[in-house]
C-alpha cells in the first residue's frame, strides 16, 4: 500500500495524498482482524440480515394483504387503512381482511389479494383455525399458536424487532450517560471522582428489580416508560471503563500540550481524550446490547415488563412455562433468544479481538 | 574449557518471514567485553535475545546461522537444554529495572529462585549465597534488603539486584541489554564500573548492547556496529573510534550533538522571570491522615532572556519537569511567574488562555505528545483555532504548511496521522505545534532524550536555527549534558527540588564549583564516579 510509506529516515515524507475519508491503516487492520474471525463475521452478517428483515416485519407477517385489486382499482392495505365500506361492507372501521365476510365482499367485486408470507400479524387472533389453542405447528401456523390463538412465527418476528430496537435504544442512551459521567469523573479526578464514585456505588446498590416492580405498578408501562426506567439503572456499566481510560489518559503529554495551547476542558475531553476511550466502549457495546435484551426479556417473563398486547419474547417464554403441554411455545422462544444472544456474543468477541492491539493482521 | 565463550556465525533472524537481522557473525572470548552498537531498530537486541533463544518463536525464526555457547549449539536446541543454559551459563540484564523484577516477590526470593533451579540449593545455603551476591554487586546493607520488595529500591539498586540475579551461578557470559539507559548519569557510571569490575573478578565474557557511544568507549574491548539488521563493521574499540571504515560508523561518531549555542544578545528583553517558585504535593491520603507534603520544587528563581537558552540539568526526581509544568501553569505553584511584563501567577484560567500563545512546551516522548487520532494538520492548527479564530480554514492550512516547512517537514504530509512518522519527525511536528503561535518562549522538556543519536543532533540543529531566526527564549530541560552544552547560554543545576548551582553555562562546564555539579560532569563526560566520593 503506497499511501502508508513514510521514509524511515528523518527527512521529507513522500506524499501521495491519501483521500481523507479513506480508512486509516489501523481501522483497516482492525477490519481485517474482524473478518479473520470467521464466526464473528458470519454472526454479524446473520444478525444484520435478521435485523433488516425484521424491520420490514409488516411486509412479512401481516393480517392485511400487501396489495389487492377491487373493481379494477389497486389498493395497498399494508400501508393505507381502508374502511370496510370501501368494499361494500357496513362498518366504517378498517376492513378486517382475514374475516370471511370481507373476503367474500372482495371476491364479489372481482377482487384479488396478495398476502404476505405469513398472513397473521403479531396480534391477529386466528378465528378460523380448527384445533384448540395453543395449537401445534401446522402448515397454517408454522410454529403453532399461543394460548389466545396468535401465530407464534409472527409474534417472534415482531418480538425480535422490538427486542433489538429496545436493546439498541437502551444501549445507545446508557452509553451516552455512562460515557459522559465516566469522562467527567476520570478527567477531573480528585474530589469530583471521589464523590462521583460514591454516588455510583450507592446507586448501584439499589435493588433494581424491586424498584422496577414497584414503579411499573404505579405507572402504566409502555416501551418508552420501560426504557426510561431501565435507563435509570443501566448506565453504570460503562462508567468504570470510560473512567479508567480517562484517568489513564488525562496526564498524557498530548493532553498537557493541549492545555498549554489553551484548549478548554470540554474540547480536550471530546477531541483529545474521548477517542481513546472509544475502543474500550465499542468493545463493550455488543455485550451491553445483549444485557439490555436479556433485561427486557426477563421483565416480560416475570410479567413486569411490557403490557399485554406487545409482541414480547419474554411473554412467549412465560406462556411456554404456563403451557408445558405445548412445547413449541417454550422451544420457539428459547431458540429465538438463544440464537440472537449467541450471535451477538460472537460479534462482540470478534470486535473485542479486532481491537486487541496485541493481535496483528495475519 | 576453551576461551571462546560465544561464537555467532552468519546468524539471521526473521519475523514472519521478514529478515530483521542478516548474516551477523562475531565472537566473544573469556574476559572480553564486546559491545554491539546501533540505533533503535538496528537489530542489536534481537541478536542478543537470539543467544538466549528468548525470541517469540511463534513468528520468529533463524533462516541461517549458528550460535555456539561454550561450543554447544543453541539454535534449534531443545527447550530443556536451553532452560539449563539460561541463568546458569548465560546471564542477562535488561534495560528497564522498573519492570524486569517481579513486583510481588521480595528480592531474596527472586535471587534464590535461580539458585534453587540450577544448583538445587537449600534454604540456608541459598540465603548465604544471596547475601554474598548482594555484597558482590555493592548493594548497601544487604541483610536488611533481603526482604525488600522491588518498589522499595531505587532504579540503581534494582539494576544491582538484576545483576546479582544474572551472576548467581557465575555464568560464563553476561548479556547486558542497555543496562544503564534508564538510569541517571551518576548511577550509570557506578553500574558500568561494577560490571567492569565483576567481569574481571569472575573472568566472564560480557556482551554489552547499547546505543550510547560514551558507554562503548569506556567499556568495550571490541565493538560491532549494526544498522538496519546488518553488522556493518567490527573491530577493536580503538580501531572503530579512531579509524572508522564504514560510512555509517563515521556518521554515528559524527552525530554526537556538538557545536555552540546561538550567539546571545545580552541586552535582549527578559522573556520570563520567575521568582521563588515553589511546588508542593500533598501526600496525605484521606481526611484524617496527618498532613504530609513533598516539596518538589523549592524557592527556585530563573530568568530567561529572548534569544537565549536556559539549561536545567539534574537527575530524575530533581524537580526539573515539575518546575517546567509550574512555569507554564499546568500545575499549581507559589511564587511569581512573570512572562514579559505579565504576572501569570494567580491568573484565572480564562484570562490565562490569552497568554497561552506566548509560551509553549515540547515534551520528551514524541510518541506520547501527539494525540494519536488527530491528523497532523488538526494537531498543529488547534492553537490557531483558539488564538486566531479570525483565520479562515484556507489561511490556517497555509499557516500549518509554513510551520511544517519551518521544522523541515513536507507540508503535504499534514493529512497523515502521527503513527505514520518516525520519532524524529514526530518531535518536529511537536515543535511545529509550538512555533505556529509565534511564542516568545518555549519550554523544552528533554526533547531529544527519546531520540536516536543522529536524530538528536538534527533536532538540536533545528532548535538552534529557530532560536536564531525568531529570538526565541528556551528553557531547556535535560539530563544529557552533551545536548545541553550545545544549546544553553545559562545553566541551572537542580537536585532535590533546589538549585545547587547556576551561572553562565561555559563557566559551569569549565569549572563547576559544587561537588554535585562536579560529580554530574564527571559522570556525563568521562563516565567515572571518582568525584562522588567528595
Amino acid at each position: 500500500m503506497s499511501t502508508t510509506t513514510v521514509q524511515p529516515t528523518d527527512g521529507f515524507v513522500i506524499d501521495d495524498s491519501a483521500p481523507r475519508w479513506q480508512m486509516s491503516p489501523l481501522t483497516k487492520r482492525r477490519w481485517a482482524n474482524f473478518k479473520a474471525n470467521k464466526r464473528g463475521y458470519f454472526s454479524l452478517w446473520a444478525i444484520s440480515i435478521m435485523m433488516v428483515l425484521s424491520f420490514f416485519a409488516e411486509f412479512i407477517a401481516n393480517d392485511k394483504p400487501l396489495i389487492m385489486g377491487y373493481n379494477g382499482s389497486l389498493y395497498v392495505p399494508v400501508l393505507v387503512s381502508y374502511p370496510e365500506t370501501e368494499f361494500g361492507g357496513v362498518f366504517e372501521t378498517e376492513a378486517r381482511y382475514t374475516s370471511h365476510a370481507v373476503q367474500d365482499l372482495i371476491d364479489a367485486g372481482d377482487g384479488w389479494m396478495i398476502w404476505p408470507l405469513i398472513p397473521f400479524s403479531y396480534d391477529t387472533i386466528d378465528l378460523y383455525t380448527e384445533g384448540a389453542v395453543p395449537e401445534a405447528p401446522s402448515a397454517r401456523h408454522w410454529l403453532g399458536t399461543d394460548d389466545v390463538g396468535r401465530d407464534v412465527t409472527a409474534r417472534i418476528i415482531y418480538g425480535f424487532r422490538l427486542s433489538i430496537l429496545f436493546g439498541l435504544a437502551l444501549t445507545f442512551f446508557s452509553s451516552i450517560i455512562g460515557i459522559a459521567i465516566g469522562a467527567t469523573q476520570g478527567y477531573f479526578g480528585g474530589l469530583v471522582d471521589l464523590i462521583g464514585q460514591r454516588l455510583v456505588e450507592i446507586w448501584a446498590g439499589l435493588p433494581v428489580l424491586f424498584l422496577i416492580i414497584i414503579l411499573t405498578s404505579m405507572i402504566e408501562p409502555n416501551p418508552y416508560v420501560l426504557l426510561g426506567l431501565l435507563l435509570l439503572f443501566n448506565w453504570m456499566s460503562l462508567v468504570a471503563v470510560v473512567r479508567a481510560e480517562f484517568l489513564r489518559t488525562r496526564n498524557f503529554d498530548y493532553v498537557n500540550a493541549a492545555r498549554a495551547l489553551g484548549e478548554t476542558d470540554s474540547v480536550i475531553i471530546v477531541k483529545y481524550v474521548l477517542p481513546n476511550a472509544m475502543v474500550a466502549t465499542l468493545t463493550f457495546l455488543p455485550f451491553l446490547l445483549n444485557g439490555s435484551i436479556t433485561t427486557l426479556t426477563s421483565l416480560d417473563f416475570l410479567g413486569f415488563g411490557l403490557p399485554a398486547g406487545y409482541p414480547s419474547l419474554g411473554e412467549l417464554l412465560a406462556q411456554g412455562k404456563a403451557n408445558i403441554q405445548a412445547p413449541w411455545l417454550g422451544l420457539s422462544g428459547f431458540f429465538t433468544l438463544a440464537i440472537m444472544l449467541t450471535l451477538l456474543v460472537f460479534v462482540g468477541e470478534a470486535v473485542r479481538d479486532a481491537f486487541d492491539p496485541r493481535r496483528s493482521a495475519t | 574449557m576453551s576461551d571462546r565463550i560465544l561464537e555467532v556465525d552468519n546468524l539471521s533472524v526473521a519475523f514472519r518471514g521478514e529478515e530483521v537481522v542478516r548474516n551477523v557473525s562475531f565472537t566473544i572470548d573469556r574476559g572480553e567485553t564486546v559491545a554491539i552498537v546501533g540505533e533503535s531498530g538496528s537489530g542489536k537486541s534481537v541478536t542478543a535475545l537470539s543467544v538466549m533463544q528468548l525470541l517469540p518463536y511463534q513468528y520468529a525464526s533463524h533462516p541461517t546461522g549458528s550460535i555456539l555457547v561454550d561450543g554447544k549449539e543453541v539454535v534449534g536446541a531443545e527447550e530443556d537444554d536451553m532452560l539449563k543454559l539460561r541463568g546458569d551459563r548465560v546471564g542477562m540484564v535488561f534495560q528497564e529495572p522498573m519492570t524486569s523484577l517481579n513486583p510481588l516477590h521480595h528480592i531474596e526470593k527472586q535471587i534464590s529462585e535461580v539458585l534453587y533451579v540450577h544448583r538445587g540449593m537449600g534454604l540456608v545455603e541459598a540465603r548465604d549465597r544471596t547475601l554474598e551476591l548482594l555484597n558482590l554487586v555493592g548493594l548497601p546493607r544487604p541483610e536488611e534488603r533481603l526482604r525488600s520488595y522491588p518498589h522499595e529500591l531505587s532504579g540503581g539498586q534494582r539494576q544491582r539486584v538484576m545483576i546479582a540475579m544474572a551472576l548467581a551461578n557465575e555464568p560464563d557470559l553476561l548479556i547486558a541489554d542497555e543496562p544503564t539507559t534508564a538510569l541517571d548519569v551518576t548511577i550509570q557510571a557506578q553500574i558500568l564500573e561494577l560490571l567492569d569490575e565483576l567481569k574481571e573478578r569472575l573472568n566472564m565474557a560480557l556482551l554489552l548492547i547499547t546505543h550510547d557511544l560514551g558507554v562503548v568507549r569506556k567499556m568495550a574491548d571490541r565493538v560491532c556496529v549494526m544498522t538496519h539488521g546488518d553488522m556493518v563493521e567490527q573491530g577493536t574499540a580503538d580501531q572503530i573510534f579512531d579509524q572508522p571504515q564504514h560510512e555509517y560508523t563515521r556518521a554515528l561518531l559524527a552525530a554526537e550533538p556538538s557545536g555552540d549555542p546561538v550567539p546571545a544578545n545580552e541586552d535582549a528583553p527578559i522573556a520570563m522571570n520567575a521568582r521563588d517558585v515553589k511546588v508542593e504535593f500533598d501526600l496525605a491520603k484521606g481526611f484524617f491522615a496527618k498532613k504530609s507534603v513533598l516539596t518538589a520544587v523549592n524557592q527556585v528563581s530563573v530568568v530567561v532572556r529572548g534569544g537565549q537558552t536556559l539549561g536545567i540539568v539534574g537527575e530524575s526526581g530533581s524537580g526539573k519537569t515539575t518546575l517546567a509544568m509550574a512555569l507554564i501553569r499546568l500545575i499549581g505553584s507559589e511564587g511569581s511567574i512573570m512572562l514579559g511584563d505579565t504576572e501569570l501567577q494567580g491568573m484565572k484560567s480564562k484570562a490565562l488562555r490569552a497568554y497561552r500563545d506566548q509560551i509553549q512546551i515540547v515534551f520528551q516522548d514524541p510518541y506520547g505528545s501527539l494525540p494519536p487520532r488527530l491528523s497532523v494538520n488538526q494537531i498543529i492548527e488547534a492553537g490557531l483555532k483558539i488564538h486566531q479564530p479570525e483565520l479562515s480554514p484556507v489561511e490556517r492550512r497555509t499557516a500549518v504548511s509554513a510551520s511544517l516547512v519551518e521544522v523541515g517537514l513536507d507540508p503535504e504530509a499534514q493529512d497523515r496521522y502521527p503513527h505514520e512518522f518516525s520519532g524524529g519527525q514526530r518531535q518536529r511536528i511537536a515543535i511545529a505545534r509550538a512555533i505556529i503561535l509565534k511564542p516568545r518562549m518555549i519550554l523544552l522538556d528533554e526533547p531529544t532524550s527519546a531520540l536516536d543519536l543522529s536524530v538528536q543532533a538534527q533536532v538540536v540543529d533545528l532548535l538552534r536555527d529557530l532560536q536564531r531566526r525568531y529570538q526565541l527564549a528556551y528553557l531547556f530541560i535535560s539530563h544529557d549534558l552533551k545536548v545541553v552544552k550545545a544549546l544553553a547560554h545559562e545553566l541551572v543545576v537542580m537536585k532535590d527540588g533546589v538549585i545547587v548551582e547556576q551561572g553562565p553555562s561555559e563557566r559551569l562546564f569549565e569549572s563547576p564549583e559544587t561537588d554535585y555539579t562536579k560529580a554530574l560532569m564527571a559522570a556525563a563526560f568521562e563516565l567515572t564516579t571518582h568525584e562522588t566520593s567528595a
